[in-house]
């Protein structure tokens, strides 16, 4: 206990989260095991890994990639990915003349079951306002700079449809497996605001 | 409803900056627990998804950037849980000031939980796994879709006073269908609980001279509409 931390100064964000920790678990209402498996979940379960084995395996096998582009969450489920913030996800395909990139204008909507939560740039006002307007430059200050000839389309999740982007197959990559493809596939390539390249 | 949420076309942001490829899942330990305690949130105080993003959407300016958004999510948890009586007004503030020592005096906790606040709550064991299976938002209606793939139609021109997902940005602009996507509870009288009233859902492509006119970069933005938000061009 300190007195010199008192102030009007409003209590951290941390600080609050734990306030309120408390005060449902004193009412019975939650356990903090429950808090602590959901974290674990998201960290080491749910993330862009389970994104990159479909985006892999579409790239090795055309049956399961058509399959992928008609029904993309059944062809998900297939790998075992599926829940919360995946209840319909549509998968669509990027390509050297056509770009999807995907944004969540009104909060941060994202297919949870294949990417995880979403990074910090896709949260961010800057992301949020600006590539529904000006995808080309946005996506040039992020790094990917691509040609006039490149016909962008935005994505904007305003329902709960969520869309995930296979990214084009790096050249270069026709002599590896599918495991093998796995780590090329990156998270910012799934949203469409990177393209997969070889390592 | 229009609120600092509603960021699409939005001016002032500065530039974007290169994704960082070894950010973690969560930068700050508050940040993990403040997700998951407002998931359990909006499940103790017996809301649904739709009320939890309308609750984020009437955060004001501060209470929705300041502390990112794992803040606005606690910030949404705390007007959730106020509103549904299971903690009283000022609450998680006095219990936080307490956290760092000050001596404060706790707000009347004239609030219990009415069962009528947190109807399908359950034991707190399972709010995480319920809320895993939960229904969803996706339903099977018997309507024939009121929209076709291809036909030209415009977002209305209106302004929700409540929970809304259709974006200003669209707001009485015209594109054309893409996709008609599956039948899912429609948000705007689901955030209010006033009903589920299911309707079809279309991906609408827009034409971005048509949002943003002559001077614009050419491209494209598909936007995800329920029904109720679209009419026929003439």
């Amino acid at each position: 206990m300190t007195t010199s931390s008192e102030s009007g100064e409003a209590p951290s964000a941390a600080l609050r989260t734990e306030a309120l920790e408390q005060l449902l678990t004193e009412r019975g209402l939650i356990d903090s095991e429950i808090v602590d498996a959901f974290i674990t979940n998201y960290e080491t379960n749910v993330g862009p890994l389970n994104g990159a084995k479909v985006v892999a395996k579409a790239w090795t096998d055309p049956e399961y990639r058509r399959r992928l582009l008609a029904d993309g969450t059944s062809a998900i489920k297939e790998l075992g990915f599926g829940g919360p913030q995946g209840e319909h996800i549509v998968v669509v395909e990027n390509t050297p003349t056509t770009h999807n990139v995907v944004v969540c204008t009104l909060c941060s909507c994202y297919p949870w079951p294949v990417l995880g939560l979403p990074p910090g740039w896709y949260k961010d006002p800057v992301y949020r306002a600006r590539v529904v307007k000006e995808p080309r430059t946005v996506l040039s200050e992020m790094g990917l700079d691509l040609g006039d000839d490149v016909h962008i389309t935005v994505r904007d999740s305003t329902s709960e449809v969520r869309w995930l982007v296979l990214p084009e197959r790096p050249a270069g990559t026709e002599h590896l497996t599918e495991e093998e493809l796995v780590p090329l596939v990156t998270r910012d390539a799934m949203v469409g605001v990177a393209k997969a390249a070889a390592a | 409803m229009e609120g600092i949420a509603d960021m699409g076309g939005t001016s002032g942001w500065g530039p974007a900056r290169p994704p960082r490829a070894d950010e973690p899942v969560f930068a700050e330990p508050w940040q993990g627990r403040a997700a998951a305690l407002t998931i359990l949130a909006t499940r103790v105080s017996g809301r649904n998804v739709d009320a939890f993003r309308h609750a984020q959407e009437r955060l004001d300016r501060a209470a929705y950037l300041d502390e990112g958004y794992f803040g606005r999510w606690l910030n949404a948890a705390e007007l959730m849980l106020t509103e549904g009586a299971v903690l009283a007004p000022g609450e998680i503030d006095a219990r936080a000031r307490a956290l760092r020592g000050e001596h404060v005096e706790n707000p009347p906790v004239s609030v219990s939980v009415p069962e009528s606040a947190r109807p399908d709550a359950g034991p707190p064991t399972s709010a995480i796994a319920a809320w895993r299976s939960a229904p969803g938002s996706l339903r099977t209606i018997d309507a024939a879709p009121a929209f076709a793939v291809g036909q030209r139609v415009r977002a209305q021109n209106i302004s929700p006073p409540g929970h809304t997902r259709l974006p200003g940005y669209v707001r009485g602009h015209a594109g054309v269908v893409e996709v008609v996507q599956p039948a899912a509870v429609f948000p705007d009288t689901h955030a209010h609980f006033l009903g589920e009233n299911p309707q079809h859902v279309y991906s609408v492509r827009f034409d971005s001279h048509e949002l943003w006119g002559e001077g614009a970069d050419s491209f494209a933005v598909t936007v995800d509409l329920f029904e109720n938000y679209l009419e026929t061009t003439s």
